[in-house]
């Protein structure tokens, strides 16, 4: 009897090598596929258990998860476009428009990282409108609303550093005008200016401190938030459904109490 | 003979809250020490920028109750009737370069619409300020020199440069 392409997949599961490396094993019981999600590394900041109409589109709009597949879009073009682009004020503009007109795909890699890092910013406050208007910043996930101000914070700092990186005229004039509202904080304004342009004008200082911000820094940081994002969901219940908030559900109840009171 | 240890020790710290505090506070210590040579690497010691005083030529260069931007110093040489002055072309509001318009007899920013009249006042916003002037003086040579990082007052006598 020919074995159908689930046994083999079953079969490989089955293996040494396989089952070193994904403790849970074969087996489609409540308890394997919970284990599966809970054993591994990156899927054990989710729910081990999510119900299905929260996976449906109407419940998300599947914006938060969007958002996420913009920011691998950017991780996976940003990387290729900096092997061929040097953060000096000589070469950058150069740079820029070589790797538009004379590195293969380099232009399609650029308007992808450009076009996605756009559909980010967009994304970020749908969901956040979505989860406002939705009520989903209530207790008990009002810190998670807190690190998503925080994450979209960093989604509009990295579209800012990344901003400058090709040099032109428009990106030295944007940057000159908002390193300088920078300048209108109290007290310490023209410091954190001085401090995040390593100068007193957009220079090779600035180009070089916004590219290591745009490349390491908020990167890692956004990543980190991400996290505790995901993990935090998890932690405060999963998914927001408002049929079964817990207030809700007392109300319901208190409803039926009275029904059935009246009914006696 | 335990109870007066006892009081001996109430406000007093034993050896193991002796070497947390010590360690805690060194931690602390270190912590401040970490952020100050951060602060002060973060601050650049030299910097490779444009000197701020500026050549402007030989004053004869700029006629009569003209206005002339240089683009790469941002700065306007003025030759007026009371003398020669300079200002600054940096626009007060967020840094954009201005530019004079000969056709309206004013100075305007092109990002978001400051106007200034030709000796730096404000005419309208959103510029907070008007643009300062700059010290200027001739040197043994007879050239124009201005010094960006010194404002002077505006109309001033001494402020203006006579040939």
């Amino acid at each position: 009897m020919a074995k159908t392409i689930d046994q083999y997949f079953d079969d490989l599961r089955e293996t040494r090598v396989w089952r070193s490396i994904f403790r849970s094993g074969t087996g489609s019981s409540t308890l394997k596929r919970a284990l599966a999600i809970q054993q591994n590394v990156f899927l054990h900041l989710f729910s081990t258990k999510v119900r299905t109409r929260m996976l449906s589109f109407s419940a998300t709009w599947y914006l938060g998860t969007l958002t996420l597949g913009t920011f691998f879009i950017l991780i996976a073009t940003g990387i290729p476009l900096m092997l061929y682009y040097h953060p000096s004020a000589p070469q950058a503009y150069a740079d820029t428009k070589d790797l538009q007109f004379v590195v293969s795909s380099g232009m399609f890699l650029r308007n992808l990282h450009r076009w996605s890092a756009h559909c980010m910013v967009f994304l970020v406050f749908a969901h956040m409108f979505k989860v406002f208007y939705r009520g989903a910043y209530r207790t008990p996930r009002e810190f998670n609303w807190v690190i998503g101000v925080i994450l979209l914070l960093m989604t509009l700092l990295l579209s800012y550093t990344g901003y400058l990186l090709p040099w032109d005229q428009l990106a030295y004039w944007a940057i000159t005008v908002g390193s300088n509202i920078a300048s209108a904080v109290p007290l310490m304004g023209n410091k954190i200016h001085f401090l995040l342009l390593g100068g007193n004008a957009v220079n090779a200082n600035a180009l070089l401190r916004f590219y290591v911000l745009h490349c390491m820094i908020l990167p890692l940081a956004a990543m980190f938030f991400v996290a505790i994002h995901f993990w935090r969901i998890r932690k405060d219940g999963g998914l927001y459904s408002h049929s079964s908030e817990p207030a809700i559900l007392r109300a319901k109840a208190l409803t039926a109490e009275t029904t059935a009171e009246e009914a006696q | 003979m335990p109870d007066e240890t006892k009081t001996a020790n109430a406000d007093s710290v034993n050896r193991r809250q002796f070497f947390a505090k010590l360690g805690l506070g060194s931690l602390g210590i270190a912590a401040a020490g970490t952020a100050a040579f951060a602060y002060q690497f973060l601050e650049p010691n030299v910097l490779y920028e444009p000197s701020p005083v500026v050549n402007a030529g030989k004053p004869d260069r700029y006629p009569l109750d003209s206005v002339t931007l240089d683009v790469n110093s941002a700065i306007y040489i003025i030759h007026s009737q009371e003398g020669y002055f300079s200002l600054s072309a940096v626009c007060t509001h967020l840094g954009c370069l201005t530019a004079w318009k000969p056709e309206l007899n004013m100075i305007a920013c092109p990002c978001h619409g400051s106007k200034f009249e030709r000796e730096g006042k404000k005419i309208e916003g959103p510029a907070p300020k008007p643009l300062p002037w700059k010290r200027v003086w001739l040197n043994d040579d007879g050239d124009l020199l201005v010094d960006r990082s010194t404002d002077v007052p505006p109309l001033q006598r001494d402020s203006f440069v006579r040939v």
